[in-house]
């Protein structure tokens, strides 16, 4: 995880506010500092704040208590065509009524940069994206995918060292985003840009990411690289967020370092790693990834507590096998495993023994 | 054989045909449906329009109740002198017309063209049966205008029933005794002068028409819903309110001793004799029909905007282009739709318009159509109305065929 001191932030929110009817807070207290280069998601369901932030950053909304600083200069106060930042909107915001070469021109003639050279530019840019043989087209001529693409030469084309994203990939179908994503993750990569992206996909956020902040209720909750994001969650909220997780809640039966047993409702015991708990008797919710348990003795952790579980549900999914189970009373456990050779197809009905490794399993805060 | 011919359906059934036969029904009855509107709209509007345009070029008044006179003008040359048979025809078609009580209105057809002849007509129709040959005499004698070689010029062009006087007229032209066709004097000159004032309030009321509503229209566009309803009931209520009582609503306001005058007088900025004059003259139509009008503006202009995404200026904005910048390349072009449907539409009305200018448009208010009613109401020249129609119509349609050559129809946006 990369940790930026306060001199190396290119963009810094400090104790940034946010109400739209003076009633209601819509972001509370947010500091972020994004360092230059960085490719920073924020993540988060919708009315979170994230794209607020996003448009405070732009210049769109005024921050309603705080300061924003961009390469160390307050910006609150400097109005969106003097900032400087490219910005790539959810539904492309193309010009309709220009061409794909006069939608690219338009942000270098309002900068006063000659001809010559604005061809130049463009040129470049619609390279960059491969679109160079489309300069002439209308934006409804173009496909999404070659829309998007469009979208974000215009970003580039003036050179901004930041660039937004508001959820650019959010109208595409799923082939073709995953193929932006990585385009863009390129992109960032062979320009050195910063890039500010905001999404709800969390598959997106953690593939190109270099750090996620995940956004709920006005804060962030979880400020991580996307591998510490996944395993290491820091609340509920974030383990159920990201990825398919599985929750049991029970009591603190014992806590020793960075090992604890948890007593479910019926009466087992298992175990966790301290995550949100203190002390014996808090209540807990354990939050373990379906792919990280095993139902094989032989692949189980030596000291490992099992409990009993039923298998209530087989799906087949191709590269995967998803089975539901009942434990500890709850109909909704999951486990992943992969489809390998020899690998087992669990029966419904079946009854089995389930475990994991202790630092798979995380006690959280209860819900 | 075609491809189409040799394609046959499992029965052997030409494919054609057999489309033809499926889809005979639904064809039927979507006609069905449209019928009524159809026979309403050549009742009511297609036909009386194609009568107008007839009436425009015809008028059988002389010919159907002068016969003998119109065969003598059939079979004469134009220039020729009027001999003893063209009086005796005239006597004898005069005679038939008082019997028939018809004089008055070939009198009334020549008077169009010679000012004056009507009492010539009606005069010389009482006396018609006690007239004796040599007729060309006795009906010198009875009123020795009958010799105007203009008088004969008139009443030879009026003996085709078909006639494009009306149109010259309309346009102040006539045409002299050598059948050249001029320009009347200046002095004179009523048709042309008033289309073009027509024109001119018309463009002026549209350019205020734009101006007003273009911030109304964006406003409504951009509001939170339940404040851009109230504003969107704000707008339409003047539209549902009668046409009569907001025409009168502006006379109260605009008069001299109106709402405006007396509060400029009581706050001293006019002194009591310098009262401003607002209505019954060109200020008052344009003032009032602007209101009139606007609707039709906002209408179209709202109808667009609200389609306009706020993503693009913001987007322009964040490309580094000033606000102005962003309203005049990004917004502004992307209304023109809007812009060109309202205008179109309050030009066109506004063209037309006539109930407006006659109540408060004063003398040097009243447009076209004011004319077009006095002629239709008072003097009667139904011809000379349906002329000056059909010019109206033809210039709407001119403006109309540049629209779609500028803008494109397909453009237009109307609500």
């Amino acid at each position: 995880m990369a940790d930026i001191g306060r001199d190396g932030a290119f963009v810094e929110f400090e104790r940034v506010q946010k109400s739209y009817d003076g009633e209601t807070l819509v972001v509370k207290d947010l500091n972020l500092a994004i360092g230059k280069g960085e490719f920073l998601t924020m993540l988060g369901p919708s009315g979170s704040g994230k794209t607020t932030c996003l448009m405070m950053l732009a210049g769109f909304e005024t921050a309603t208590h705080g300061e924003i600083r961009l390469a160390g200069r307050p910006i609150n106060q400097v109005p969106p065509h003097k900032r400087g930042i490219g910005m790539v909107f959810q539904n492309y915001a193309l010009f309709p009524h220009m061409t794909v070469g006069e939608n690219l021109a338009f942000p270098l003639e309002v900068r006063g940069i000659g001809k010559s050279e604005r061809e130049a530019k463009i040129a470049r840019a619609l390279d960059m994206v491969q679109m160079g043989a489309f300069a002439s087209r209308r934006p409804a001529q173009l496909s999404g995918g070659q829309q998007q693409r469009i979208a974000l030469a215009r970003a580039l084309v003036f050179e901004p060292e930041l660039v937004l994203m508001d959820e650019p990939l959010g109208a595409l179908d799923k082939q073709l985003r995953e193929h932006m994503q990585f385009e863009i993750k390129h992109l960032h990569e062979s320009l050195g840009i910063t890039v500010v992206y905001v999404t709800h996909d969390q598959g997106e956020a953690l593939t190109m990411s270099d750090r996620v902040a995940v956004f709920n209720d006005g804060r962030i909750q979880q400020l991580a690289a996307p591998d510490d994001l996944y395993e290491r969650p820091v609340n509920s909220f974030v383990a159920q967020f990201i990825g398919e997780n599985n929750k049991l809640p029970g009591t603190v039966e014992e806590i020793s370092g960075d090992h604890a047993l948890v007593r479910l409702a019926t009466g087992e015991v298992i175990d966790a790693t301290p995550v949100n708990v203190t002390e014996k008797g808090q209540r807990t919710l354990v939050s373990i990834r379906p792919e990280r348990v095993e139902f094989k003795p032989e692949m189980m952790p030596g000291d490992a507590h099992t409990i009993d579980a039923e298998v209530l549900e087989f799906v087949y999914m191709g590269d995967l096998f998803r089975t539901r189970l009942r434990v500890a009373g709850s109909d909704d456990f999951v486990i992943k495993s992969r489809n390998t050779q020899g690998q087992r197809r669990l029966e419904p009905g079946e009854r089995i023994r389930i475990g994991w490794a202790p630092q798979d399993a995380r006690a959280l805060d209860p819900v | 054989m075609s491809v189409t011919d040799s394609l046959t359906t499992a029965d052997g059934l030409p494919l054609r045909r057999a489309l033809l036969r499926a889809d005979r029904r639904a064809r039927w009855r979507a006609f069905a449906l449209v019928a009524p509107l159809l026979i309403f709209v050549v009742v009511t509007f297609l036909v009386p329009i194609g009568q107008m345009l007839h009436r425009s070029v015809h008028n059988p008044a002389f010919p159907d109740n002068m016969p003998r006179l119109t065969a003598w003008f059939g079979a004469t040359p134009t220039g020729t002198q009027p001999d003893e048979t063209a009086f005796a025809a005239l006597a004898a078609d005069l005679r038939d017309a008082a019997a028939a009580r018809t004089v008055a209105i070939v009198g009334t057809r020549v008077n169009y063209d010679l000012p004056g002849t009507r009492s010539l007509f009606t005069s010389t129709g009482r006396k018609a049966a006690g007239l004796q040959p040599p007729y060309r005499d006795s009906l010198l004698k009875a009123d020795a205008k009958w010799g105007d070689p203009e008088l004969w010029a008139v009443m030879r062009a009026a003996s085709s029933a078909y006639t494009p006087g009306f149109y010259l007229a309309a346009l102040d032209l006539t045409r002299e005794a050598d059948g050249s066709i001029t320009a009347v004097p200046p002095e004179r000159q009523v048709y042309v002068p008033l289309f073009l004032r027509t024109f001119v309030l018309s463009a002026a009321i549209t350019g205020l028409c734009l101006i007003l509503a273009f911030p109304i229209a964006h406003l409504l566009a951009t509001l939170p819903l339940r404040w851009s309803n109230l504003l969107m009931i704000l707008v339409l209520l003047p539209f549902w309110t009668s046409l009569l009582v907001r025409t009168t609503a502006w006379i109260v306001l605009l008069q001299q001793q109106g709402v405006i005058n007396s509060t400029l007088v009581a706050l001293g900025i006019l002194t009591d004799d310098g009262r401003l004059t607002m209505i019954y003259n060109q200020t008052g139509t344009v003032v009032a029909m602007t209101h009139v009008l606007l609707p039709f503006m906002v209408l179209p202009l709202y109808s667009v905007m609200r389609t306009i995404n706020p993503a693009y200026v913001r987007a322009a904005r964040s490309l580094g282009a000033t606000s102005w910048t962003a309203f005049r390349r990004i917004y502004l072009p992307q209304t023109l739709p809007g812009i060109g449907a309202g205008a179109l539409l309050v030009f066109i009305l506004a063209v037309g318009y006539y109930i407006t200018p006659a109540l408060v448009g004063g003398a040097s208010g009243q447009l076209i159509s004011n004319l077009i009613a006095f002629h239709m109401q008072d003097s009667l020249n139904w011809s000379l109305a349906a002329a000056l129609s059909a010019l109206l119509l033809g210039a709407v349609v001119v403006l109309y065929w540049l629209y779609d050559r500028l803008i494109g129809i397909d453009n237009m946006k109307l609500g």
